[in-house]
Formats: structure tokens, C-alpha cells, sequence
């Protein structure tokens, strides 16, 4: 049968259209870092500007710069998925559908559970990219309202306490339990995302 | 990786299999636009993915990515199609062709042939044109598709047991919905 298909010749050559539209959609890609869109033949301005002050405020920056960029990334991320079509990469209320869907994708299986009975369904799960490494994010639901869950194994601490902050308008806590990092983010009210990581918790132990 | 160097390797070692990716595409999809979509997203996720790829096989790797996209896509998009039942279980039907393989083969146009493998089921569908279209070794296939070397095997065989079923009955008008409603499990 090999032969037969062959000389069929069944394969599709890629149009140049195509081709030409996914090299520039990676080098688009490529070249606008993560969240910023800038001109880098100006940037030279405001670097010099600042590179002094920052220079000298640096050691205190540390941790805590560190981890509201995180932040931010993370809500940015979270707007991102609440776009038609980019919430969930796989669409499941199934825990035992959605846990095995992330083998082969990362290097770490997150732990699913679904809160349906406690009104929070499980709406799915996508892959996202955060801090620099590939981070499984369950999608859970309250009402009419999306809570994302982002996880991924933490490259310090393997304990740390609750942190809730808000930005841009949504709720958003943090912790590290397990060794995993932890990060919710919602627009629901804090007493529900509360109530909701408290399952969290409860469950992972 | 810094941005640049990130693009350079990444256009070296995952753009030269784009045609891989697109012919598998394009067989699963069914049609050109959607198989550029899945292409396309596919490539942007590969690259966003590039950094914690570990090395290996890069087609079979990309191949991966490319596949899923296109079962993502079918969920979103063509619900229907993603809920049919693949008959693995199903007995095949006795052919009451006697005619061997080469002789179905040599007669049936590329056209028909086309039809025919468009009327598989996408898991069938995808690991004939990874082996027969892409040549790809039934380890890449099972590795690609994320299921165990036997069944890669088994889909194989299946495959084309209904390829050579299709064939043999003639898949013109008169068989080919009664053909594709049987394949399907609708």
C-alpha cells in the first residue's frame, strides 16, 4: 500500500501564503518581548535616565520586585484568557479528563480537583507561560465569574503564607504549598475566592 | 534565552518541519483554511513552549503540538465531529472483494483515494499520514500521538483494512455515505 500512496502523491505541499504568514507570525513573536511593545532605537533615552536611580536602589529591590512582576504577569494573563477563545485549551468538568491532559505537556502534574458540589465547577485547562517556564492553569467557575489557577512547581521556598493583593481591579492570591506556587485570580469577591482556596487547600493536603 | 537568540534557534531547529506540520494539518483538518489556522497557532505555541523543550526529536515534538491544536480545534469548532466514536471495537465486515491490494490500488485515482482517507476517523487518519505521507517510525507515531506502540500498530492495520474496504465496495455516491456513516460509528 506504501508505494500506491506515494505515488498517489496525497501529500499537501504548504502553500506560500502560508508559509510566509507563520514566519512572520513567529517573528512578530519573537520580537516583542512577553507584555511590552516598545521602540528600541528610543530606548536609550529613558534608560540612561533612570539607569542611575535604579542602579542604586537595586539591592532592595530583590524579592519583592520580583514578585510583583509576577503579579503582574499573571493578571495580565488571566485578562488575556478572559478573551473569546482563550480561556481553556481543554474543555472538561472531568478531573480525570483534565489532569492526564497536561502529561507531555509539562514537566510536573498538577493536582485536579472538581468543587462542583460546592459551586465551583471545573470548566477546564490550558497551558500558559508565566515567569519564564510553561505553568498549568485550571479554570474553575463561580456563577458568571472565572477563576484561574495557575500552578507550577516553586523554584524557592516549598511553604509560604498567604498573600492577597488586588490589581487592575481583580483579586489576587498567592502561596506556596507543597512545593508548588500557587496563584488564583478573579474578579469574584474575596469572602468566595477565599472560600475557594480553603478547598484548594483542604484538598492538596 | 535571550529574544533574539531564542528566534534564531528556534527558526534552525522547528521552521524546517512547517511542511511536515502543515501536510498533517491539512489531512486532519480537512480543508486549507483551518489547516493554516492550525499551523499557524500551532507555531506560536511551539515557540512560546521552545523554552522548556528539553531537546529530542523536533518533529515529533512540533508533530505533537500540531495534533493537539487540531483536537483543541475540533472541540471548539466542529463539536459534532469531536463527539463521534472511534470503532476500534467494532468488527470489520468481510470484503467480498477478492481483488488484492495492488490492483485496488493502481485503479483507484488520487481523488478517490483522497475521499477515502478523509472518510477515516481522525485517529486513524492521522497515524496513516504520519507513516505513510511522513514516514515517520511507529515509535515517533506513538510519540506523536501520546498512545502505546501496540495501538499505533492496531489503528494502523485498521486503517487500512477500511481504506482497502472502501476501495474494494468502489467508494462512488452510491457507497460513499453509507461508507463514511459506518467509519464514522454515527
Amino acid at each position: 500500500m506504501r508505494s500506491a500512496i506515494e505515488g498517489a502523491r496525497l501529500h499537501y505541499d504548504m502553500p506560500e501564503r502560508t508559509r510566509k504568514l507563520v514566519r512572520s507570525s513567529v517573528r512578530r513573536a519573537g520580537r516583542r518581548p512577553l507584555f511590552f511593545r516598545w521602540d528600541w532605537r528610543y530606548l536609550w533615552i529613558p534608560l540612561a535616565a533612570t539607569a542611575v536611580i535604579i542602579l542604586s536602589i537595586l539591592p532592595f529591590l530583590g524579592h519583592w520586585g520580583a514578585q510583583d512582576r509576577l503579579s503582574q504577569e499573571i493578571v495580565d494573563a488571566h485578562v488575556r484568557s478572559l478573551m473569546p477563545g482563550h480561556l481553556t485549551d481543554v474543555v472538561s468538568s472531568d478531573q480525570h479528563t483534565v489532569k492526564p491532559w497536561f502529561n507531555g505537556r509539562l514537566d510536573f502534574s498538577p493536582s485536579v480537583s472538581d468543587y462542583a458540589s460546592r459551586g465551583f465547577p471545573l470548566s477546564g485547562g490550558r497551558m500558559d507561560y508565566i515567569g519564564d517556564r510553561p505553568v498549568a492553569v485550571l479554570v474553575y467557575q463561580r456563577r458568571k465569574h472565572f477563576i484561574n489557577l495557575f500552578s507550577w512547581p516553586s523554584a524557592g521556598a516549598s511553604t509560604s503564607a498567604e498573600r492577597t493583593t488586588v490589581h487592575n481591579g481583580f483579586n489576587v492570591v498567592h502561596w506556596i504549598q507543597n512545593g508548588m506556587s500557587y496563584w488564583a485570580v478573579s474578579d469574584v469577591n474575596q469572602n468566595d475566592l477565599q472560600e475557594f482556596i480553603g478547598l484548594l487547600r483542604g484538598a492538596t493536603h | 534565552m535571550e529574544p533574539q537568540e531564542k528566534l534564531e534557534r528556534f527558526e534552525r531547529s522547528v521552521i524546517p518541519y512547517m511542511d511536515a506540520a502543515y501536510n498533517l494539518a491539512r489531512w486532519l483538518a480537512r480543508n486549507d483554511q483551518d489547516a493554516q489556522d492550525i499551523v499557524q497557532e500551532a507555531y506560536l505555541r511551539a515557540f512560546r513552549f521552545f523554552d522548556g523543550f528539553r531537546g529530542g526529536d523536533n518533529r515529533a515534538w512540533l508533530l505533537r503540538i500540531v495534533r493537539n491544536t487540531f483536537y483543541t480545534f475540533l472541540q471548539r469548532n466542529r463539536k459534532e465531529e469531536a463527539i463521534a466514536t472511534l470503532d476500534e471495537e467494532l468488527p470489520v465486515a468481510e470484503s467480498d472483494s477478492k481483488r488484492p491490494d495492488t490492483l485496488l490500488l493502481r485503479e483507484a485515482d488520487s481523488e478517490l483515494l483522497r475521499d477515502a482517507i478523509e472518510a477515516l476517523s481522525p485517529e486513524f487518519r492521522e497515524i496513516l499520514v504520519m507513516r505513510e505521507l511522513e514516514g515517520l517510525s511507529y515509535k515517533e507515531i506513538s510519540s506523536v500521538a501520546e498512545v502505546p506502540l501496540g495501538t499505533v500498530m492496531s489503528r494502523l492495520a485498521r486503517a487500512r483494512q477500511q481504506l482497502r474496504e472502501m476501495l474494494a465496495e468502489g467508494f462512488g455516491e452510491r457507497g460513499a455515505a453509507k461508507r463514511t456513516a459506518r467509519i464514522r460509528g454515527v
